[in-house]
């Protein structure tokens, strides 16, 4: 009796198949509907623009990257002429120096060697003179000490 | 009044009985409805709550919502492909939602303290009728799915490697509402059982473990059906060469 029951013959049973199962699909199938309007789609929509957004940040933030690190390079560039630039300027200038340098020492060598040979050449022209002297007062000398013994006699 | 071999007080567990209600010529298992409206009522009131003020930093039930919806749309990405998933993802996600609910409102919610004159309340896939109209519902949409996307073409499927697969693919359009319904049938009723035997043989403590595990099969048994309806959407949209 119980086994007849429970496969269900005439009144209840696990398998009892009635009206329970075409009223349960259209449930379901309403349920679908209700559910794509009320949770799907507007879950979905959210969910799809966060990801675009997302996406489309993304893609920003790498065009920024991109455009940081071309901006860095350039300005590495920059700094590689700027600094050649700079050391060109120093070698020059250390040239100027040393030149002028030079220039200088030459130009006070000659200076002093010239006022050498004018100190020189005027004690020359003074000795000189000065020996003419004597010996024109030395002859002089002479000429009256000759002349005196003449008279003398 | 039984579950067969325990004739004594196991005559609580009511097991095939109904609680009948007529419409016109028809009758239907009320606490099937019963037990399916309040559980259909929750979803819904979750789903609302959760879509009220929808915001793009996520908070509260909205976050539980948009796991779900991945969840359900990988699922559908992954069986049905990227081409038609978008039209089947309501119908796999309701679904997954109505049975995960239905197993789980029946093994959580204490309906037995509420009073029937017959039958009990349970979960609403422990009645036949109910997955059998879900596995129709699976059947019909797969058809659906093929001869819409492919027309005629879909009948290609079933001579698809070489003719010989004709009777077996013939047959698998019988087993495959025959095995999703049973499955699901099958497995929460066992739950059922196996929870309401225990309670009644050791009323303490060990029927935990299985309350768990109960748990844990309804949970799996939703995907399970869920993943498979979408599977065979899948295998009937499928273009093969």
């Amino acid at each position: 009796m119980p086994t007849l029951f429970l496969f269900g013959a005439s009144e209840g049973g696990l398998f009892d198949f009635d009206a329970t199962l075409p009223l349960m699909a259209v449930q379901v199938v309403l349920l679908t509907f209700i559910l794509n309007a009320l949770f799907f789609k507007p879950v979905g929509r959210v969910v799809e623009e966060r990801e675009d957004f997302v996406n489309t940040s993304r893609a920003e933030a790498k065009k920024k990257i991109a455009e940081v690190e071309r901006l860095e390079t350039e300005l590495k560039e920059q700094l590689k002429e700027a600094r050649l630039e700079a050391q060109k300027v120093i070698l020059e200038a250390e040239q100027d120096s040393e030149n002028l340098y030079k220039e200088a020492l030459a130009l006070a060598t000659s200076e002093a060697n010239a006022s050498r040979e004018k100190a020189r050449r005027e004690i020359d022209s003074q000795r000189d003179k000065a020996l003419n002297q004597l010996k024109s007062e030395a002859e002089n000398l002479g000429d009256l000490i000759v002349e005196r013994l003449l008279a003398n006699k | 009044m039984g579950f067969l071999p325990f004739v004594f007080p196991l005559a609580e567990l009511e097991v095939g009985q109904h609680l009948y209600w007529q419409i016109g010529n028809f009758r239907i298992h009320g606490q099937v409805f019963m037990t399916s409206w309040l559980l259909i009522g929750a979803l819904l009131a979750l789903v609302v709550i959760g879509t009220k003020k929808m915001e793009r930093d996520p908070k509260g039930v909205q976050n539980l919502l948009e796991f779900l919806w991945d969840y359900i749309r990988d699922l559908a990405r992954t069986q049905i492909g990227e081409k038609v998933y978008r039209d089947w993802m309501p119908f796999i996600g309701t679904l997954f939602l109505f049975i995960f609910v239905s197993n789980w409102g029946g093994a959580l919610v204490p309906w037995k303290l509420i009073e029937l004159p017959s039958g009990e309340l349970g979960a609403p896939t422990a009645d036949i009728n109910t997955t059998v109209a879900l596995a129709l519902l699976v059947s019909l949409s797969y058809f659906y799915a093929g001869l819409s996307n492919k027309g005629l073409r879909y009948f290609e499927y079933y001579v698809h490697p070489t003719p010989i697969m004709l009777p077996f693919k013939i047959v698998e359009d019988f087993t495959k509402p025959l095995s999703l319904s049973f499955r699901l049938f099958g497995n929460i009723l066992a739950d059922e059982l196996v929870v309401a035997v225990l309670v009644f043989l050791v009323p303490l403590v060990l029927p935990v473990p299985v309350m768990f595990l109960g748990l844990f099969t309804s949970a799996i048994q939703a995907l399970i059906f869920a993943t498979l309806a979408a599977y065979y959407i899948g295998e009937a949209v499928e273009e093969h060469h």
